[in-house]
Parts: structure tokens; C-alpha cells; sequence
């Protein structure tokens, strides 16, 4: 009985959905203020009911309520409570409802902190997102309802893909997916000024948060889904260009780009036009990333061919947002952009590069995940584009534009200072490329032209990002958090850099079959085989291998490298051990069995890798501090005492 | 006009998708269709001393059913596909896979193949342009390949494109 609540709060979560999307549109368009005045109720209630569904999936898969397909498809009674929970969204269908449990979180807290908005902009953006929950509320009831029962509850369930068993993989879904949703607050706006027809800077610095918000998320889910496919699926490899990890990086070049844009409208009122239509592209491909790449559907034929009305469903629901954002914009902005003159080394003219350099990067990403499924689809064959590919198209534009942050957080608005930024900066640039040369000689004993060009990017961006705060340090400046925010993040830039580019230059593998007592070195590291221990999990059963890591003589670590065996998927998994510093890592991961006591063991040795991670880590806490920055809250605070006009 | 071109754009993209889906992927016509099944002699997964040809397939209407048991889809259909095979002979080809799993997979959710002949180097599976498991494909008495069907089979597929291809045949 209870599932079917849920399905009955679903239903009326659709019927909210529907009055806060049609009322305040309808509302604003005529300033009729009571149909406004539906938005923000109608939103908390909806998140109300959305809940109440989320809550009682959990619940199925909490006590193991098997009648529930969705909850027999992806559950066991063995599996731990915290991976029960984790699997809610660990299939389609409870994805799906967590999309649209995030979404109406996100909804209610534009509706909460949207208190200074005018009346009619705060309806646009609620209806606007509410118009989205219709869209996903009735995707999800009509293709993809979670709640469907079976005829026959079989005893024990069929579990949790044994791959998404880990604790960056329960974290690791809710972020990506707060990072995505949290888009289609930017998008919201966007879509709340082409209908007033008012685009002001005022406006930019209302959009600016949510978009840094929804962005910073991102950031720390790709992050997460990075450092889980290193340790988890066994290679070492902390990037792979596959579909779905491109599904989720292209709306954050596309989000990364919308910020810096918002920064010139804000700012200076300008690229207005620009900032919308990045608005318009950010969000829609995260729906790109969440619907089409990570339903399936377009990933494998199969999955399209079992359920043609789901793929259907998407597609149409994707073209009718997109279609209609776009012909909104041919329709308005028109009449939106402002012109002004800026200098051509002006601070707009770097963030207008970065704007080019990083919609070139997603749009080439986009195109490279696309074509072979287009090519698959019009029955042309296979083909497939490979990482080397994606990482030539990536660097292409992305290593001029390291370069160019170094100058143009440097620069002022309006009027270029190029040359006062270059003398004073000059040191910083040369000292930079002398430590790209002599730190890898040093440490690594070898060169290569593009690892010195990837280092001294990294190093110019560190250098260049820690003067200004070393500045206000030291009471020679003042700095205001955005800026600090803004140092962070391209601090953690560099450090990316810097970690991307040491450990694909010096990163060594070995795959070797080992014995009991025997060893193998690599980089100066001796791995020695203590041989092999059993243990049990509650799900699986594991084989666990015991390294001792030696160098000159003396012990750095020992490594527990286990291969688990579930027990109801019937599937091995691979858990690497690792011992990490800042400056470099040290891991293994068991092979095969080849019988007479030898295994194949992957070792390796990955220097810098952490940088990676630190420096993803170090940007979202860039984007947070940027985001609390005085500016926000002050506008808040004023606006309680006197409602805000139109103009800033 | 310039504000028009993220909209044009977007358009053409959306034109050639449908044009590709509206061709449904898995009815490609395969170049074997009215051909024989391609000669093959493999060992089975229930007894691996037994080995059977293309020559076993003959007799009456059959389906050849190309599976792994890391094939998600392929437990999927199992259900289905064990209905089936109440009505006419199924036989498997498993596909890259390792015969203890495949074993284990089998004795888990019930064996519905007449027998299951393992492509130990995927040679047969090439052989037959297999391109992604599950396939299903139907044989008349002869061992000619019929149809061919990529993807789940499913109650709806069955309907639409075996049975009234199998009534053909039993004519």
C-alpha cells in the first residue's frame, strides 16, 4: 500500500508542478499579482510531496521491499543499509526521481532567497522551473516510474551493481546531479529576462550565485567521479573521456564560461546576449548529460530498442526546452544587447577569449561524444573517437587559456594595462618557465617540450593567482572576497596543471606476474608479494593480497589490494591499494589468478597525482567564497528595507 | 538574423537525429539473412567433450540466441526467452564469456537452451556479424537465417517481427 502513496504524492507533485508553472508565467505576463503569488507556495508544496516519494523509495530499499521491481532489480538483503540507500539512485528510475527531488530543493531555494527579487522576476524564474518538474514529473510517472510492482516478489534481490558499492559512489550522484540541476536556475533567469524584456546588471548579479552554486557542485561531483574510477576500476587512469564523464564535463566548460560572461555583464553590462545564450547551452547540456548519455539511451541501442517510448519521451522533451530557449533568444535578445567600447587588452577582451576558448573545448568534446552514436544511428557502423583525440581537442584550447588567466585577472576593465601588468609580471613569467625546466630535471631526470609548456602554464597561473592575496596579506591592497575567490579558484587551476601534466609526463606502470616473496621495482620503489590473505564482506568474499613497499632499504608502506567476488551479481571487483602523498602515489592493483600461486600485478607509480584532485577541491572553494561575497548579501539586506527598482 | 543561428543550429542537429532514430538500429538488414548459418564446430557449456555443428541446428524452426553472462540484456530477456522455449528449439551461442560463469549464470536463472555451443575466440560470432549481445536469430528447418533481431527480446519484438515469420515457416 505504501508504495502507491508514493506513486499518489508523485501524481499530485505533477498537479503542483503544473499550477506553479502556468499560473506565474500567466501572472506575470498580465501583472496580475494574486496568480503571482501562487509561485512560491506552490513550489514548497511540491518539494513537499516530491519528498514524501523520495522518502518512501528509500524506505522500500531500506527494508527490502522486493514486491518493488525497481527495488528487486537493484538490491539484496546483504547489502549494507548505506549502499540500500545509495541504490535509490543507482538505476534509471530512482536517478530520475532524485533529479526531481534536487530540482525542487533547488526551486524552494530560489523561492526562499529570492525574497529581494521583484515580484514579477521571482514568478518567471519559479515558473520557469516549474514548467521543468512537469517535464521530468511526468517522464518519470508515464516511462520510468520507480514504483511499479511485480507479480511475484522474489525472495532475495538481484543487488547493487557491485561497481557502485563504494562511498564515493554514494556522494558521488548527488553532487554531479545538484551541479546539473542547479543549472536550470541560471537557465530559469535567463529565460525570465528574454520574457520581461529587462536585462540589467542588476539582473547579472541576482543569476551570478546560483550559477557559481550550481557550478561549484559540479566541480566537486566530477572531481569525486574522478578520484572513484582511479582507486575503483582498477587502471589508475584518473580520466577517460567515456560518454558519460564527457556528459558531465561539458556543461561545466559550458558553466564556466557563463560565469565569467556574467562577470562582464555584471560588471560592465555587456555581452548580454552572450551571457543568455550560455545560459541556454549550460543547461541544456546537462539535460544532454542526464537524459541522453546517462539513460542509455543513445549510449546503447539496446537499452533505446527495449523501450522506445522512453527514448522517445526524452527526445522530445529535450527538443521542446531547447528549441523553445533558442527561438525565445532569436526573439529577444535581439533588443537586450547593449554596445560599449572596451580596449583590446582589456580585462573584457581576456574573458571574452576565455568564453571562445571554452565553448570551443565543449563544443569539440560534444561533437567527439556525438558523432559516433549519430554514425551508429544512421546505420553508417562503428567507429569510435578515442582519448587521444579528445585530449588533443582539449589542450588545443585549453593551454592557451591557462596562459592567458595569468594576464587577464591581471587587467583592468574598459582600458588595457597589458603593458603595466607585463612589467609587472614579467619575473613571475620568467621564473615560471625556469622552474618548469628545472623542477622535472631535477626531480625526474628527464625533458619534453610539452611537459616544460604544461608546467610553466601551471606555475604562471599559482604565481600569478597568490599575488594579489600576498598583497592584502601584507596591507598593501584590499581585497573583497570575490576576488579572493577568484585567486583561489585559479590557484586550483594551476595546481591541475601542474598535476595533469607531471604525472601523464613521469607516471610509470609495470604489469608483472608475481610469487609469494617475489618483487618488483619501479621508480626507485621496491613492491615486495608477502602473498595472500581471505576475508569476507557482507556481500562478497575477497582475496587479499599484502605488499610491502621498499625504497633504499627502508619501508614506505604496505598495501592491501583486495579482488571481491559478489556473491549475487557474480562479478569481481578490483580494489587498488594505495599509498598517496602530495607528491606522488604508490598503487596496486590484483590481477589474474595464474594459478601455481603467481598473480599479474599492476603497479604503479603516479606522480603528483593528488594535484588533481587538490586543485578541483581548491576551485569549488574558490567558487563558495566568491559566492558569499559581500555584494550578495548586502543587496539583500538593503533590499529588505527598500524593495529594489528595476535599475541597479 | 544572428540570434537566429544557435536556433538553425540546433535544428539541423535535431533533423538528422530523428531522421537516424526513425531507422530502428536493430533492424538492420543483415547480409546473412537468407543465408546459412556459417559452419561452425564447438564444444558445449554442459558438456565440454560434446561437440556440435551448424549441421545440430537443423530439423525445424529454431532460434540461435548469442549471449554472455555478463550481458545485462541478456538476463533481462532470460525470462522470456525460457517461455519461448516452450514452443520451439532455442539453442545458445555463448559468447566471450568464461565458461564457469557462464555455468554459474545458467544454474541461477534456469537453462532454456537445447544446448550452448562456446565461441571460445568469438570466431562464429564474428562469422555471423554478431555485433553486440543479445542477438536472437531465427532459423528455418534448413538452418537458414530468417530474421534477425539485435537487442532484448521482448513479448512486443516477439509479436512484431518472430511470429508471424515463424507461422510462415510452419506453413
Amino acid at each position: 500500500m505504501i508504495p502507491e502513496l508514493g506513486q499518489i504524492a508523485l501524481i499530485i507533485a505533477l498537479m503542483l508542478a503544473g499550477l506553479q508553472g502556468i499560473l506565474p508565467l500567466i501572472g506575470a505576463h498580465r501583472g496580475d499579482s494574486a496568480m503571482m503569488q501562487v509561485a512560491r507556495p506552490a513550489a514548497v508544496a511540491q518539494f513537499g510531496f516530491v519528498a514524501v516519494a523520495f522518502g518512501i523509495l528509500t524506505t522500500a530499499f531500506v527494508t527490502n521491499d522486493f514486491t518493488l521491481e525497481y527495488v528487486a532489480t537493484n538490491s539484496n538483503t546483504a547489502l549494507p543499509v548505506m549502499f540500500r540507500v545509495a541504490a535509490v539512485w543507482g538505476a534509471h528510475e530512482g536517478s530520475m526521481l532524485l533529479w526531481i527531488l534536487i530540482l525542487s530543493i533547488w526551486t524552494v531555494a530560489v523561492a526562499v532567497g529570492s525574497k529581494s527579487l521583484p515580484e514579477h522576476v521571482a514568478a518567471r524564474v519559479i515558473g520557469v522551473l516549474g514548467l521543468l518538474s512537469v517535464g521530468t514529473l511526468a517522464f518519470t510517472l508515464f516511462t520510468s516510474n520507480p514504483f511499479l510492482r511485480l507479480d511475484l516478489a522474489p525472495i532475495d534481490g538481484r543487488d547493487l551493481n557491485p561497481l557502485l558499492q563504494d562511498p564515493a559512489l554514494v556522494i558521488h550522484p548527488p553532487m554531479l546531479y545538484v551541479g546539473y540541476v542547479g543549472l536550470s536556475v541560471a537557465f530559469a533567469f535567463a529565460i525570465a529576462a528574454m520574457l520581461s524584456g529587462e536585462l540589467d546588471r542588476q539582473w547579472a548579479r541576482w543569476t551570478r550565485p546560483w550559477t557559481t552554486a550550481a557550478w561549484l557542485f559540479l566541480t566537486l561531483g566530477i572531481a569525486l567521479g574522478s578520484w572513484w574510477a582511479y582507486y575503483e576500476l582498477g587502471w589508475g587512469g584518473w580520466w577517460f573521456w567515456d560518454p558519460v564523464e564527457n556528459a558531465s564535463f561539458m556543461p561545466w566548460l559550458a558553466a564556466t564560461a557563463l560565469f565569467h560572461s556574467l562577470a562582464v555583464t555584471e560588471t560592465r553590462g555587456l555581452f548580454k546576449s552572450w551571457t543568455l545564450l550560455l545560459a541556454i547551452m549550460a543547461f541544456s547540456l546537462s539535460l544532454l548529460g542526464t537524459f541522453l548519455v546517462r539513460s542509455g539511451v543513445l549510449v546503447s541501442v539496446h537499452a533505446f530498442a527495449s523501450d522506445p517510448t522512453r527514448g522517445y519521451f526524452i527526445l522530445g522533451f529535450l527538443f521542446v526546452v531547447i528549441t523553445s530557449a533558442l527561438a525565445l533568444y532569436a526573439w529577444r535578445a535581439p533588443s537586450l544587447d547593449t554596445q560599449a567600447g572596451f580596449e583590446p587588452t582589456a580585462r573584457e577582451t581576456f574573458l571574452l577569449l576565455n568564453n571562445v576558448l571554452l565553448v570551443v573545448a565543449a563544443t569539440l568534446i560534444l561533437i567527439g561524444t556525438l558523432y559516433p552514436l549519430i554514425i551508429e544511428h544512421l546505420g553508417l557502423g562503428k567507429v569510435s573517437v578515442g582519448p587521444d583525440v579528445f585530449e588533443l581537442v582539449f589542450i588545443i584550447p585549453m593551454l592557451p587559456l591557462t596562459f592567458l588567466i595569468g594576464l587577464g585577472m591581471h587587467s583592468s576593465w574598459r582600458t588595457g594595462n597589458l603593458a603595466a601588468v607585463w612589467r609587472r609580471y614579467r619575473w613571475i613569467a620568467l621564473g615560471s618557465v625556469a622552474l618548469a625546466v628545472v623542477t622535472p630535471w631535477v626531480l625526474y631526470g628527464k625533458l619534453m617540450l610539452m611537459t616544460v609548456v604544461g608546467i610553466t602554464a601551471g606555475i604562471w597561473v599559482i604565481l600569478a593567482s597568490l599575488v594579489e592575496p600576498a598583497r592584502a596579506v601584507f596591507g598593501k591592497t584590499r581585497i573583497t572576497r570575490a576576488q579572493i575567490g577568484m585567486h583561489l579558484a585559479h590557484l586550483g587551476v594551476g595546481l591541475f596543471t601542474v598535476g595533469a601534466t607531471v604525472v601523464s609526463s613521469f607516471g610509470l606502470e609495470a604489469d608483472r606476474a608475481v610469487r609469494n616473496g617475489e618483487s618488483l621495482a619501479i621508480s626507485g620503489y621496491e613492491f615486495t608479494f608477502d602473498g595472500l590473505s581471505d576475508g569476507v564482506g557482507p556481500n562478497y568474499t575477497a582475496r587479499r593480497g599484502a605488499f610491502t613497499v621498499t625504497r633504499d632499504g627502508r619501508e614506505v608502506a604496505q598495501l592491501r589490494p583486495e579482488k571481491r567476488s559478489y556473491t549475487t551479481q557474480v562479478s569481481e571487483m578490483t580494489e587498488a591499494g594505495i599509498h598517496a602523498t602530495l607528491a606522488r602515489d604508490l598503487f596496486v592493483a590484483m590481477g589474474d589468478d595464474l594459478g601455481d600461486g603467481a598473480w599479474s600485478v599492476r603497479v604503479q607509480y603516479k606522480p603528483m597525482i593528488r594535484l588533481i584532485w587538490l586543485g578541483a577541491l581548491i576551485m569549488a572553494f574558490g567558487g563558495l567564497v566568491a559566492m558569499t561575497d559581500a555584494r550578495y548579501r548586502v543587496a539583500k539586506r538593503k533590499a529588505v528595507a527598500t524593495p529594489v527598482t528595476a535599475e541597479a | 538574423m544572428r540570434y537566429a543561428v544557435p536556433l538553425i543550429v540546433f535544428a539541423i542537429l535535431s533533423v538528422v537525429l530523428v531522421v537516424g532514430i526513425g531507422k530502428d538500429p536493430t533492424r538492420i538488414p543483415s547480409p546473412l539473412l537468407d543465408q546459412p548459418v556459417p559452419q561452425f564446430s564447438l564444444r558445449t557449456l554442459a558438456q565440454p567433450e560434446r561437440e556440435v555443428t551448424d549441421q545440430d541446428l537443423r530439423g525445424e524452426p529454431a532460434l540461435l540466441n548469442v549471449w554472455g553472462s555478463w550481458c545485462v540484456n541478456c538476463s533481462r530477456e532470460h525470462d522470456f526467452l525460457t517461455q519461448v522455449a516452450q514452443q520451439m528449439p532455442v539453442y545458445g551461442l555463448n559468447w566471450n564469456d568464461e565458461p564457469d560463469a557462464a555455468r554459474r549464470w545458467l544454474a541461477r536463472l534456469g537453462n532454456p537452451y537445447r544446448f550452448s555451443a562456446h565461441d571460445v575466440d568469438g570466431r562464429v560470432a564474428i562469422d555471423l556479424g554478431v555485433y553486440g549481445a543479445p542477438e536472437t536469430f531465427l532459423l528455418d528447418g534448413n538452418g537458414t537465417i530468417v530474421f534477425k533481431h539485435v537487442g532484448e527480446l521482448n513479448p512486443d519484438v516477439w509479436s512484431r517481427d518472430f511470429e508471424p515469420r515463424i507461422a510462415q515457416l510452419r506453413q
